[in-house]
């Protein structure tokens, strides 16, 4: 049996605390600094940080193509935070988007400076009844979104700060900062079909796996994406 | 629902999120621009950079409020600024500027030789320096959300960061060897409460995020301190003391990025132009010595 990998964009951020979730949920993070380091893994997490930072950087060691075609060939992706911004559309007031996938506009540190920066639970039903605890630090907020993006979870006044596209899920707080980690394991869960597709679907290999056989059925992982029940956070 | 502002989670949070990456020393809003072009995680406003503080002598104190709110219009990226030790007016004023961060620094002149700021009180984060594990592990005690080691600031000479950062990762690995019941006296050796002693014997990390300042002027000296521990680096006038900054400074966000990849290093440290020139530590009198400020 192989293990699944997951990359953890290591620009610089949070990079570490994904990778300490992503173990708790048996997941290898792999530390992507390089476009060779995307190379078998079969999802993608753009962590918290400085997105000026992130974006420099990214482009600096050529990451953006390949990230860009990994995002369009279905490769499950999880942003948080920075990383949401990373994959918006349009940033309000803001730079040329990264990874324009999610159609949304973004407004970055949407709450004003870091003595704005809150905690505050929020329902987000895709994951079970259980709230989800965010820790927004100086945090974007999701202005406005295209017919096709799913608003997974919104602030008690109203404002949209978790959302999915296709393969892509965003949101603009930090579950890694708080243990949570069903949004991992949906991740995970997600990759584990995009390797290996269901009956009916037409078998595609991820192309940049490195091995054949054996393909992903690690315990922890992938039962029961819908939430019904057993997702105990640590 | 309940939503809280500027708990332990966001202000140790934002450090995290620092992680991997360089804060720099600014002095001007045009150098805020040029750091943040060059991919800074943050920038730290002050009136001089800290070689210059030591050159011009006298009394350091908290910059021009005016000057940090020009730095905090000209960038997006986190500001931080620095008040005197003890001096928790200053720090009053940085909060309710709204700053990102407040840096309690030795570089600045003390103004209380006993007593550090209560940091507990603020709603605004504090990173504070230290030399050693029970100088960290006092400085968080007292509300610090993020560490820096100090070196010797506006040398240009990594010795001291080096002998800091070494210091703290000795006395963590030293901690987890003990016996459980030997670490009441460990706390009474570090002088630091016992319950972060016994963290940090159980986890074997410090509770918040730590980054290494003083004295780092090349890519290779924030290479060195990030292979021996560092969550990060703060360069001060390694920066704008180099003969080309902007080039300067992004070759030490890339290498504080690929701090383990002796190649990209290489790569990234060539034609630099001369960083600062330094200073000999020896040649510094123990009196101007900024580190044995605070305790």
């Amino acid at each position: 049996m192989t293990a699944m990998k997951i990359g953890v964009l290591a620009m610089q951020g949070a990079f570490a605390e994904h990778i300490e979730i992503l173990r708790q949920v048996g997941v290898e993070g792999i530390q992507v600094r390089l476009p060779r380091d995307l190379a078998g893994i079969s999802g993608l997490i753009l962590p918290g940080g400085e997105s000026t930072t992130m974006r420099k950087l990214i482009d600096r060691w050529g990451l953006r193509e390949p990230i860009r075609r990994l995002i369009d060939g279905g490769t499950p992706v999880l942003g948080t935070c920075a990383g949401m911004i990373l994959l918006s559309r349009h940033i309000v007031d803001g730079d040329e988007p990264v990874f324009p996938v999610l159609d949304m506009d973004i407004k970055r540190n949407a709450f004003g400076r870091q003595l704005d920066s809150f905690e505050a639970d929020l329902a987000v039903p895709l994951l079970g009844e259980r709230p989800v605890h965010g820790v927004f630090i100086r945090a974007p907020v999701v202005e406005r979104v295209g017919a096709k993006v799913d608003v997974l979870g919104r602030l008690d006044d109203g404002r949209i700060v978790a959302v999915r596209e296709r393969n892509v899920i965003a949101t603009a707080f930090h579950p890694e900062l708080a243990g949570e980690t069903r949004f991992h394991r949906l991740l995970a869960t997600m990759a584990s079909d995009h390797d290996e597709p269901g009956e009916g679907t037409e078998r595609r290999h991820h192309p940049l796996r490195r091995d054949g056989g054996g393909r992903v059925s690690s315990e922890p992982v992938g039962r029961d994406a819908t939430g019904a029940g057993g997702w105990a956070a640590s | 629902m309940t939503t809280e502002t500027s708990t332990w989670a966001t202000k140790k949070g934002l450090a995290q999120m620092l992680k991997g990456g360089v804060i720099m020393d600014v002095v001007t809003a045009e150098h805020a621009k040029i750091a943040e072009d060059a991919g800074a995680c943050a920038v730290m406003a002050l009136e001089r950079v800290p070689a210059d503080i030591r050159a011009a002598g006298g009394v350091a104190r908290m910059s021009d409020p005016a000057l940090i709110e020009q730095i905090m219009q000209a960038v997006t990226i986190p500001v931080m600024a620095k008040a005197r030790i003890g001096h928790f007016v200053e720090a009053q004023i940085l909060e309710a500027l709204g700053v990102d961060y407040i840096d309690e620094s030795e570089v600045l002149t003390p103004a209380d030789e006993a007593f550090h700021i209560d940091k507990h009180q603020f709603k605004v984060p504090f990173v504070c320096g230290c030399r050693d594990l029970g100088e960290a592990l006092r400085r968080i005690a007292e509300g610090a959300a993020m560490i820096r080691t100090k070196g010797e600031a506006g040398t240009g000479n990594i010795v001291e960061a080096v002998r800091h950062i070494r210091a703290v990762h000795g006395g963590i690995r030293a901690l987890a060897s003990r016996r459980e019941d030997e670490l009441f006296t460990a706390a009474k050796d570090l002088q630091a409460p016992y319950e972060l002693v016994a963290e940090v014997a159980r986890t074997g990390k410090l509770p918040v995020v730590n980054f290494v300042a003083g004295g780092i002027s090349t890519p290779a000296d924030a290479a060195l301190a990030m292979q021996l521990g560092a969550e990060g680096v703060f360069v001060g006038s390694g920066i704008f003391k180099s003969d080309d900054p902007a080039r300067m400074a992004r070759a030490i966000v890339q290498a504080t990025t690929h701090f383990d990849d002796p190649r990209i290093l290489a790569e990234v440290s060539k034609g630099l132009g001369a960083p600062m020139r330094g200073i000999e530590l020896a040649t510094i009198a123990e009196a101007d010595r900024l580190a044995v400020r605070g305790w």
